[in-house]
């Protein structure tokens, strides 16, 4: 294939375009190895929110004067950004969260506690964020829905075989998976979990938080029911988030939150919710972020997530080369789709002191269990180091951070 | 690589973490408690057997960093013969240590003991790690008190 003849993409050229990739740590450049907990920002997407700031800002849905007009559109412009990059049929399925774990909460209170019926069961897996799993035992306990956590492999995939069988006696009412490991880095197959959960009458929700950054993601060609993502992921700022889900669905859903914006009348005796997405945005929406989401999606849109995924395949390759060859070094999981997150643990190290270590070199990775215990349980580590990449990550970031944990071994041994 | 990290893993934190002493459990201890880093995954567990107002014995068991363990194992050693009270006055000068690299109310009543922990009080640079070295004097306070769960979060 050509691609590998050329770099998919001018990551020297992107890194230009982040302004905290040319600062220091400790006096060394900065390698930016955690952009699976949050990426850095590119001036597109400050520009675009300081910009709005000081020319463009009031509140949305409420004044008939000129800024608010504006402010509204920009807003609503957000959100048909937001559905043409999920490939999403209608941008009115698109509701504004405050990020991927108040769009799950979200579903978990009004699809979970307004549709599901007590006696229906979810099911999650094994490697699921906190964000995808809590939500779901705290339904278990509040509404007597069954919780169910289909298996993860030793080779760190979805065990479809286990899923299956925990849909089989039909009480499943919801799948709700990650599309792609913060752990693992492993990437599900997300076409074949809807097809599963719909042969079980099940809907499925997909976990899109790692996974948006890394893929072109097409709602209705992965045929999902309910996918939801976070804005600071994607390059965005922090305070936005997405929950996509089907009209009928959503439609069928009491609100979630009441307040402003949420309602159509509101009477002493009573309210009537207003359609969707409103009936699900109570309250002054993150107009800004909204805005600065939009910039973030224009701007891995004009590189092209094509790119972007080619470009971070090669990294994960590279990376798994580099990696195997440290004596002493275990990188966990080993799915044949995965993308740039890896967790590794190294020999006498702990994952505390060898990203002190790292730091002290300029390198930031995440140490401990990723908002993922249950996983870390499965996988029979207290804690691990995870080095994620994103668009701007290099080749020679990889062989710093391989030569560093070289060192490490050393330092500890 | 790390040469300018050596302040922080001493010779002695780094044989501490690598081997750490007392570590074992007490199988009827008379006082004990768990401390976890809820964050970081470190854990321990902490048992004191007691002559009367005096701790006889210290011992713990559990998972951690470098620093938490060495922390761990010089506490044991520490307190071993200290009065609750004594052990207690070590953890707060303790702690200043760790937070601020220097105990200037601490008083000559527990120098030597002092000078032992000094070894890491190199984790004031460090706000991250502090409670990784904090987290068995928490415990011990925890179970000197009676009781079960600590958390230096």
């Amino acid at each position: 294939m050509d691609g590998s003849l050329r770099p998919a993409l001018d990551v020297q050229r992107i890194r230009q375009d982040f302004p905290i990739l040319s600062s220091k740590v400790h006096g060394k450049p900065l390698v930016f190895l955690d952009s699976g907990a949050s990426a850095q920002k590119p001036r597109a997407v400050i520009d675009a929110m300081r910009e709005m700031f000081e020319t463009s800002y009031a509140n949305v849905h409420r004044g008939a004067y000129q800024l608010s007009e504006a402010s509204t559109a920009a807003y609503e412009a957000a959100r048909a950004a937001v559905a043409r990059f999920l490939n999403a049929g209608d941008a009115r399925e698109v509701v504004f969260t405050s990020n991927s774990t108040a769009a799950i909460n979200l579903v978990a209170h009004s699809f979970g506690r307004g549709v599901l019926k007590p006696g229906q069961a979810v099911v999650v897996s094994e490697m699921e964020h906190h964000a995808n799993f809590v939500p779901w035992q705290m339904l278990a306990q509040d509404h007597g829905i069954e919780l169910r956590i289909a298996n993860v492999t030793d080779a760190g995939e979805l065990d479809m075989a286990d899923l299956e069988a925990k849909l089989a006696d039909g009480k499943v009412g919801l799948v709700a998976i990650t599309h792609m490991s913060n752990v693992l880095g492993t990437v599900t197959p997300a076409a074949r979990i809807a097809a599963l959960a719909h042969a079980h009458g099940a809907k499925v929700l997909f976990d899109g938080s790692q996974a948006a950054v890394h893929r072109r993601v097409d709602v209705r060609a992965l045929d999902a029911d309910f996918y939801v993502f976070t804005g600071h992921k994607l390059y965005g700022p922090t305070g936005i988030g997405v929950l996509w889900g089907r009209m009928e669905l959503l439609d069928a859903m009491p609100p979630f939150m009441g307040g402003g914006d949420m309602i159509s009348e509101v009477t002493r005796e009573g309210f009537r919710a207003a359609p969707v997405p409103a009936k699900f945005e109570a309250g002054t929406p993150p107009i800004v972020e909204a805005v600065g989401l939009h910039a973030a999606i224009d701007y891995v849109t004009a590189i092209g997530m094509e790119a972007i995924e080619a470009h971070e395949r090669a990294l994960v390759d590279h990376a798994m080369a580099k990696l195997s060859t440290i004596e002493g070094l275990t990188v966990i999981g080993r799915a044949q789709d995965r993308g740039g997150v890896f967790s590794f643990a190294l020999g006498n190290a702990h994952a505390h002191d060898l990203s002190t270590l790292l730091d002290r070199v300029g390198i930031a990775v995440r140490a401990g269990r990723h908002c993922a215990e249950p996983l870390h349980v499965r996988i029979g580590h207290d804690s691990t180091c995870r080095a994620s990449f994103g668009m701007y990550t290099t080749h020679e970031e990889i062989d710093f951070l391989a030569e560093a944990l070289t060192s490490a071994r050393r330092f500890f041994s | 690589m790390f040469d300018d990290l050596r302040d922080l893993y001493q010779e002695l934190i780094l044989d501490h973490g690598r081997k750490p002493r007392n570590f074992r459990r007490l199988e009827t201890p008379d006082l004990s408690a768990r401390g976890d880093n809820p964050m970081c995954g470190d854990r321990i567990e902490l048992f004191l057997g007691m002559d009367g107002d005096r701790i006889a014995d210290a011992a713990f068991q559990g998972r951690g960093c470098a620093i938490s363990t060495a922390s761990a194992s010089l506490m044991t050693e520490t307190v071993r013969g200290k009065t609750a009270a004594e052990a207690r006055d070590l953890a707060a000068h303790f702690r200043e240590m760790a937070m601020t690299g220097t105990c200037p109310d601490c008083g000559a009543a527990m120098e030597d003991e002092m000078d032992r922990l000094q070894a890491l009080s190199g984790v004031h640079e460090f706000p991250s790690r502090v409670k990784c070295a904090t987290l068995a004097w928490h415990t011990l306070n925890t179970a000197l008190d009676g009781g079960k769960e600590a958390s230096s979060e």
